[in-house]
């Protein structure tokens, strides 16, 4: 294993900053304007409000009585989509854009997949009159058709990306030659706890109001903390916000689940965790699917927002001490669950935390064990893709 | 080497001459192995003939977030032909020009192989240096012993945005030339230079006595001629690697980049 130095911004051996020297200055100034905010009370309770009257926190924590009946498990869900939205994304999007407009920046930038993140960005665009432009691969841009519209309603110029894999890793490539080039006026929304110093220590304090309702919510409920947490994992924003608050509670397994696409026997998957190898990508040193050559590996998931080759350096450290366990769910098992939760609950999830209620199924549980998933999104914008795979 | 370059590295003593010659340092780049990998060693001798002083390498990588189109799709062309690593350092010894040659690409690729690995190949296939667009200062203790172990030279980037203290810290942790990004963007052959580059150039060498060298968008002599009033060398990139594509393939591909690379010398000699 090649060593990796220990500078700033490590999670254990990983994360860093592996950036081109033009963006230096400018994550510095983000560091340090991050750390002034996030101790002035003022940026505290603006913050606040913003959960209360933006996002419509806190999301409920729902039990789900016939999946619980069918699997003889009891079953919770944090109901992230039913965020402003649609998904976890904008906890995120909006704290970040609290930090642009204290630091000044007129032009605000992001990557996105799935297309949440783009939404989440050009919501916050909207509210604040920025000018916001989203790179997407083209790929995405065809399975996510319904976002890129939301997106250019908001207000947003969504640039596709057709390079490389098409897809958000290019998409991410994209953004950060627009950083190095417009760093002065741009401030660059990153929409998972990927890249480099403090992006994945930002990210994850903005998404931590997650795990940090969840505690509270189920201690409400069962007057116990839970067996285990389970989120899927692209870059890993959702879980890394629902796990932090419940890490030194060495007693709630936290589990995520990776897209494992065809399987991971095939090759064609995005699971990092499971399959990868510590590399630099996007600024960060993390797990990372990527050839001996260190070139990366085109990746495959039906979940635009897991198709990522990389993932946050906070899992990756999670990984190696065994706090947290890492597990591939394939496309048709996160279809089978997406149908699953659906039927059974009501409930039209995105394929993205499909992947993780596919884990109810797969992994074994003693019966009766209290577990939460983290509902990071909901399905609206996958409607498009469901209809062609699925025959009802 | 003989007399007072005796004990140099490659690349301070290829300033130090073209000092006692009067001269800046042109310093052509290309990509590894696009052409394809066979034409390499040709490719580095018509740059040497043309009037190279120094030669950059490019070591192709999926995800070039610090290059612009020209040299993204010149690498993804690499990649898609299957150029390994091993390639290039085979095609460079081959080529044994007899100017320095530096590697430039990305950490990954060398983080993969292992610096101390990398470092050695690199060496030993005749380069003088490597530079890695995506590691600073901060992050390369491991990378610097293994560059000094190797006996490879360091080359750091220094940016518009650098502040003084960051421009102090790429200074000391570079020992072949100091290479001045000429804006804030990434590469790609342009129209012009900003002016600005003038005070960037003139920050750094108040900071170092090392060479430094301008890239990124420069692509013409008047470009070259700019640069070199200010700095010990001009770099030039996408500009050659957009010639390359263009015409490598034609019977007279060779002429047209000798001619190209002798056009933008000529300009480096004030
Ligand atoms: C609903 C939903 N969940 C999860 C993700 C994956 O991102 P992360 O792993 O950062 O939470 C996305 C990304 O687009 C998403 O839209």
């Amino acid at each position: 294993m090649p060593s990796a130095p220990r500078t700033q911004g490590r999670f254990g051996l990983y994360g860093g900053r592996y950036v081109p020297e033009t963006l230096v200055p400018a994550l510095d100034e983000l560091t340090q304007a991050f750390h002034e905010a996030w101790n002035d009370p003022a940026f505290r309770a603006e913050l606040e409000g913003h959960h209360r009257k933006t996002i419509g926190r806190p999301t409920p924590l729902t039990y789900l009585p016939r999946i619980s009946d069918e699997t003889g498990l009891r079953v919770y869900a944090k109901r992230e989509d039913l965020c402003h939205g649609g998904a976890h994304k904008l906890n995120n999007a909006i704290g970040q854009m609290l930090l642009a407009m204290r630091m000044g920046k007129t032009r605000i930038i992001a990557e996105t997949g799935a297309g949440q993140h783009g939404v989440a960005t050009a919501t916050v665009c909207a509210m604040f009159g920025l000018k916001c432009v989203v790179y997407m691969g083209e790929d995405d841009i065809k399975r996510q058709e319904l976002n890129v519209f939301r997106m250019r309603l908001l207000g947003a110029e969504v640039r596709p990306v057709g390079s490389g894999t098409k897809t958000l890793k290019d998409a991410t490539n994209e953004a950060m030659r627009d950083w190095v080039t417009n760093v002065g006026d741009t401030h660059y929304i990153v929409g998972s706890c990927v890249g480099p110093h403090p992006y994945p220590f930002i990210v994850r304090e903005f998404q931590k109001v997650v795990g940090e309702e969840t505690r509270e919510q189920i201690l409400a409920e069962e007057n116990r903390l839970p067996d285990a947490l389970l989120a899927c994992v692209g870059g890993g924003s959702n879980a890394i916000g629902f796990f932090y608050p419940f890490l030194e509670d060495k007693a709630v397994r936290l589990i995520g689940a990776e897209a494992g696409g065809e399987g991971l026997a095939t090759g064609r998957h995005a699971a990092p965790l499971c399959e990868g190898t510590p590399g630099v990508l996007h600024g960060a040193y993390s797990y990372l699917m990527q050839d001996d050559e260190g070139q990366v590996i085109p990746t495959h998931s039906i979940s635009a927002g897991l198709d990522y080759p990389g993932v946050g350096p906070e899992h990756s450290s999670l990984k190696d001490s065994g706090r947290a366990e890492y597990h591939a769910v394939t496309d048709e098992e996160a279809l089978d669950a997406f149908m699953w939760l659906s039927r059974s609950e009501g409930i039209i999830p995105a394929f993205e935390p499909a992947h993780a209620f596919a884990l109810l199924k797969k992994l074994p549980f003693d019966a009766d064990s209290l577990l939460i998933i983290n509902l990071s999104g909901r399905g609206d914008k996958d409607m498009e893709t469901a209809s062609r795979v699925l025959e009802l | 080497m003989s007399g007072k370059l005796a004990g140099m590295s490659a690349i301070a003593g290829r300033f130090a001459s073209l000092r006692d010659r009067g001269e800046k340092a042109l310093v052509p780049f290309v990509t590894g192995g696009d052409p394809p990998i066979e034409h390499l060693p040709m490719i580095l001798r018509t740059l040497e003939s043309g009037g190279a002083d120094l030669i950059e390498v490019g070591l192709p990588f999926s995800d070039p977030i610090a290059d612009g189109p020209t040299i993204q799709a010149s690498s993804q062309r690499s990649l898609d032909r299957g150029t390994r690593l091993e390639d290039i350092f085979e095609a460079v010894a081959k080529a044994s020009v007899g100017v320095p040659v530096i590697y430039m690409g990305y950490t990954n690729v060398a983080l993969r192989r292992g610096f101390g690995r990398f470092a050695k190949g690199a060496r030993e296939s005749g380069a003088a240096g490597a530079l890695l667009s995506d590691l600073t200062p901060e992050e390369a203790g491991d990378w610097q012993a293994a560059a000094k172990e190797a006996g490879l030279d360091t080359v750091f980037l220094v940016a518009p945005t650098s502040t003084n203290a960051r421009i102090e810290l790429a200074c000391g942790a570079t020992t072949g030339f100091v290479y001045c990004v000429s804006r804030t963007g990434v590469t790609g052959a342009e129209n012009r230079v900003p002016a600005d580059v003038r005070e960037t150039v003139a920050r750094v060498k108040r900071h170092t006595s090392l060479p430094v060298c301008v890239g990124f968008g420069i692509s013409q002599p008047e470009h070259v001629r700019m640069v070199c009033e200010v700095a010990d060398g001009a770099v030039v990139g996408s500009h050659l690697v957009n010639l390359l594509a263009e015409t490598w393939r034609e019977g007279s591909g060779r002429e047209k980049l000798q001619e190209a690379v002798a056009g933008l010398k000529a300009a480096s000699r004030i």
